[in-house]
């Protein structure tokens, strides 16, 4: 990256953008997150209780421009990244890195990597202020950053029409007159008024009408070539998350246990988790119906997290060693997988015997 | 459902733009529609014109004595309501009390609705070690009986009208105080909050745009029901000789002074006692309706 930068070039560059296309936009290290739970008097004395390991050790790459799906279980800890990248609760350890900056120095201070970082929620009912109209909801955000009222109201008019909602008829409403689809409009044009770099899709189509869905989706995608967008798209709807995501990334119970470029990682999924999470999906076939469900329960408790690979409780390949050895996110070819079979020299029966078997 | 849109803004900024209701016309149409909160206010309405008007319209001077027209009953010569126990117009008296009474009810719940909701709001969005700080403290005044705690700091302070006023807004600060965190704390784990912090707003902007139009109106209601409660402690007070001092006319002393003359003229001894029940009971329906009114639950 190039460190000489004069603070004169970034406010030229209307993105101020750092390095070339190849440096990340997002660099996520070491994320942890730990909820305390209510500890007693002794335990306080004792040193501490337990703690939830919501997202226990995350590392990721955004790239520029690229759509980064997030799948997983309910509890894997997706909803958890999603507002520790918003700083909305504070990481127990970790960097963020956006931009070639960390996240809270003085080259990005808090304030500025949140104009720069918006986020989309699932609810669209309650991430909207009821006693507002959607237009002041919309204009707050610039509003905070110094932008003058009127051309903050403006600035909203221009982003409900683009989003599809007629300025005339809707500006002036209030939340509770619109329909599901019509909110989540309005919630994506609040998050594009600060004109953010990153936008972090939390479930945000997931509570919509198939039909609206669509429609909200290909907004979507229109938005992010329109504005130069990157988004990470969190969602439990696989089939989406492979139309929508240029890359995506599998986690599971806190743990990042698979990345890769959606196609390559629908076809040929490297890690077991993945393939089992990838035969749960409801087949669009019914010659191939999907039959049985590939996994059985719930996944562990994140309180007392399994030792050695998290997933090995479940896991179809599981051996002895993946009790005791945590694998790490090998990487080959632009995948990445957090499995022992595909670390060479693990101990386990198949590794390297079984990578890139399929 | 997706329109076309070809209006460019400049011309989309100078068109008359569609306004909705907003909120509290919501709520005010919904509670014109509402017989009982109708009635409720009427009766305040009427209450509350009574008591401003009250030097215009008594029939008698509220003060003026008569020894040998003591304890009349109801429609006595040109006495409407009787006389009291010193040979005083009651219905003059009861129209003149209406002043005080609903000073007394009103009054200190305007107070602790200020500073209680500023307490409360301040504890329910900053959360962690300064709401237990706060909120603990709340719950020490708040174990205290609102009555015991009202004549105790009374007692304290000494009898008359501003120091019972004070002992009743200390009173009232507690509950209002409690329900402004608690509302405080759902509204800030609201998702519009979420996205206000995630747009960079300071917690003082947050709080003015977002939080405080959500929860002043349901501390408002609670409020209301209070001041039917602060009425009676009020007369309570007034009863016990530390609130208002005779021979001003107020009903909770009105209720004292006559209430050896229960078994002599018990119609005339129950009127004060009546126009606290009506009156507090008119506040608390009128704020169950406004309840139900600004409950927006689609």
């Amino acid at each position: 990256m190039s460190i000489g930068i004069s603070v004169e070039h970034i406010g030229a560059d209307p993105h101020g953008d750092r390095g070339g296309p190849a440096q990340p936009l997002l660099t996520v290290k070491k994320l942890v997150k730990h909820f305390d739970l209510k500890k007693s008097f002794l335990e306080t004395l004792n040193g501490g209780g337990k703690v939830v390991r919501a997202v226990d050790g995350v590392d990721f790459k955004v790239l520029k421009g690229e759509t980064l799906g997030v799948v997983g279980e309910s509890g894997c800890g997706k909803s958890t990244t999603a507002r520790l990248l918003m700083h909305l609760i504070e990481p127990s350890a970790g960097e963020i890195v956006f931009n070639g900056e960390t996240v809270g120095s003085p080259a990005l201070p808090l304030r500025e990597y949140r104009r720069q970082v918006q986020m989309v929620f699932q609810d669209s009912y309650s991430s909207l202020n009821p006693r507002l109209t959607i237009q002041d909801s919309i204009a707050f955000g610039p509003q905070v950053h110094g932008v003058p009222k009127r051309e903050a109201l403006t600035r909203a008019r221009d982003l409900l029409a683009r989003v599809g909602l007629e300025p005339s008829r809707f500006a002036e409403r209030y939340p509770h007159e619109l329909s599901g689809g019509q909110r989540q409009r309005v919630n994506i044009a609040r998050a594009l008024a600060s004109e953010p770099r990153l936008v972090i899709l939390d479930e945000a189509v997931s509570a919509l009408d198939k039909s609206v869905e669509a429609q909200v989706l290909n907004l979507l995608m229109d938005l992010k070539d329109e504005f130069g967008l990157t988004y990470i798209f969190i969602s439990h709807d696989l089939h989406v998350v492979r139309y929508i995501s240029d890359r995506v990334m599998v986690m599971y119970l806190g743990k990042v246990a698979e990345t890769g470029p959606a196609e390559a990682l629908f076809e040929r999924p490297l890690h077991p988790y993945t393939r089992a999470l990838l035969s749960s999906m409801p087949s669009m076939d019914p010659d191939h119906r999907t039959e049985e469900a590939p996994l059985a329960g719930d996944p562990p408790n994140p309180i007392d997290p399994p030792p050695g690979c998290r997933f090995h409780t479940r896991c179809p390949h599981a051996e002895a060693v993946c009790a005791q050895q945590v694998p790490s996110l090998e990487s080959e070819n632009g995948r990445e997988a957090a499995c022992l079979i595909h670390e060479p020299g693990s101990g386990h029966s198949d590794a390297r015997a079984a990578i890139y078997a399929a | 459902m997706s329109t076309a849109i070809t209006a460019p803004a400049a011309v989309a900024a100078n068109t008359p733009y569609e306004r909705s209701a907003g909120f509290w016309t919501g709520v005010l149409r919904k509670l014109a529609r509402d017989p009982v909160a109708i009635g409720a206010a009427i009766v305040l309405l009427l209450l509350v014109a009574m008591a401003l008007f009250a030097p215009l319209l008594t029939p008698h001077d509220p003060y003026q004595a008569s020894m040998l027209k003591r304890l009349k009953p109801i429609g006595f010569e040109n006495y409407l309501l009787g006389t009291d126990e010193l040979g005083r117009d009651m219905l003059s008296r009861l129209m003149v009390g209406a002043r005080l009474s609903l000073f007394m009810g009103i009054t200190p719940v305007l107070i602790a609705f200020v500073i209680g909701s500023g307490i409360g709001i301040l504890a329910g969005y900053a959360g962690g070690l300064v709401n237990t700080l706060i909120m603990r403290t709340i719950d020490v005044l708040y174990a205290f009986p609102s009555v015991l705690l009202a004549i105790a700091l009374s007692g304290a302070l000494g009898a008359g009208i501003g120091n019972a006023l004070l002992s009743l807004t200390i009173v009232f600060i507690p509950p209002i105080a409690r329900v402004a965190e608690s509302v405080t704390t759902q509204v800030r784990s609201r998702d519009y909050v979420e996205a206000a912090r995630a747009s960079g707003a300071g917690a003082f902007t947050i709080v003015r745009v977002h939080v405080l139009g959500n929860v002043l109106g349901p501390i408002f209601v609670y409020s209301t029901s209070l001041i039917a409660v602060s009425m009676i402690l009020a007369s309570g007070l007034s009863f016990l000789g530390l609130g208002v001092k005779p021979p001003e006319p107020e009903w909770g002393l009105m209720l004292n002074t006559l209430r050896t003359a229960i078994y002599t003229q018990p119609w005339v001894a129950a009127l004060p006692g009546l126009m606290i029940f009506i009156t507090s009971i008119s506040f608390n329906l009128l704020s169950d309706s406004l309840r139900s009114a600004m409950d927006v639950k689609n």
